[in-house]
């Protein structure tokens, strides 16, 4: 596989909210605005890519029995860098990410990647591989954000384009679900077509 | 009282499945059945109430004693995971009829992100060791609870006929979507 197919199968063949519906947890609770979801979206994808490259550099190293608890812990390290920075320097989205950025810790799509690509593959296509789920991951959290933001308060990215107060129930926890079960099946039908 | 006000926020108000986006994986994951979904539920129970006590005690007496309280991720991920495998192995000793019950759960657990959160969530909220418990105890029932009716909904379901991309994860998550709007019924209850 050449490297641009590496980088793209994360965008929709193998997208990771969408296709595999791994990190299902975060995708609900940030999608509440285009800019929250996309907030999450790159935190998640400096981590990826951060574990992937180490774990990739560290896979001859790591004794096969062990392999899972050391993954954690290489995950958990870039967590809490991207925790301390989020923290000093965008600290109104680290507020409203609250609890979730610690939590990356546990969303699979990190020790998916970790386990089924980065400790078998290169460190250059590691990094590719990584990149890519990475953009995959926030493009379905910035869609779904900009679709609940519009449809509950009639704007995206705090521009409003219809006015009125919007359908609340979107931004709130119901919509979260409703938003993803039916950008779901769309995927499904697109694909079986 | 205080309890009390405690545990019905967690099962009902603030649900860790249906308002916090706790747990969603094994939520969509094992309702497709009502004993599965018991199995899930009391092993996770288990887990978030040790986990939370164990949590507790070492960012009291060891993170905050030594000043690394930005430690708290790493730390809790691998006591979390350890405290998995130990009970686990403890269970397998002791109660082989439990470990049937329980044992096929207990390695997705880990990965529950419903345990890291409520040990998180306890030290955020600056509770005490017993209110912590408390805490985390109506958690998992509140978990258990989402857990059960979505399995019950979902075996009715087998028997209807679904259209053929909304099968699966998708008419959960709907299903799931109604069950929150239900549940902010009870939004006003305990300020």
């Amino acid at each position: 596989m050449n490297q641009l197919q590496n980088l793209t199968k994360g965008f929709f063949k193998e997208n990771p909210i969408l296709v595999l519906v791994l990190g299902t947890c975060p995708t609900l609770a940030t999608s509440s605005s285009a800019l929250n979801g996309m907030g999450m979206g790159i935190a998640t994808t400096f981590v990826l890519i951060g574990s992937n490259v180490v774990i990739s550099l560290l896979s001859n190293v790591i004794p096969d029995k062990v392999r899972i608890p050391a993954f954690i812990v290489v995950i958990a390290s870039f967590v809490t860098v991207v925790d301390l920075v989020m923290q000093a320097f965008v600290p109104a989205l680290y507020e409203a990410l609250g609890i979730f950025i610690p939590l990356i810790v546990v969303n699979c799509i990190v020790l998916g990647r970790a386990e089924a690509y980065a400790s078998k593959n290169s460190v250059f296509s590691s990094f590719i591989d990584g990149l890519g789920m990475g953009l995959g991951f926030t493009m379905a959290l910035g869609i779904l954000g900009a679709f609940r933001e519009l449809v509950g308060s009639g704007s995206i990215l705090g521009h409003k384009f219809i006015s009125g107060d919007g359908v609340l129930v979107f931004i709130l926890a119901p919509g979260a679900f409703w938003a993803l079960g039916y950008l779901i099946a769309l995927i499904n039908r697109i694909k079986r077509s | 009282m205080e309890y009390i006000l405690i545990i019905i926020s967690a099962v009902f108000i603030n649900n860790v499945v249906l308002a916090q986006f706790l747990g969603i994986c094994p939520f969509l994951g094992v309702s497709n059945k009502v004993n599965t979904a018991l199995g899930m539920a009391g092993a996770v129970t288990f887990v978030i109430v040790l986990a939370t006590m164990v949590t507790y005690l070492i960012q009291v007496y060891v993170l905050n004693k030594l000043g690394i309280a930005f430690m708290q991720t790493i730390t809790f991920i691998l006591v979390i995971a350890a405290l998995v495998q130990m009970v686990e192995i403890i269970l397998k000793k002791i109660s082989q009829p439990l470990y049937q019950a329980l044992g096929i759960f207990l390695p997705l657990i880990t990965t529950n992100c419903a345990v890291l959160g409520v040990a998180i969530l306890v030290i955020k909220k600056n509770y005490n060791l017993l209110e912590g418990v408390v805490y985390g105890a109506s958690i998992a029932v509140g978990f258990g609870l989402a857990l059960i009716i979505l399995a019950g909904i979902r075996e009715q379901l087998e028997l209807v006929n679904i259209p053929k991309g909304m099968k699966g994860v998708p008419i959960s998550l709907v299903i799931a979507g109604i069950l929150a709007l239900a549940f902010m019924g009870f939004t006003g209850i305990v300020k």
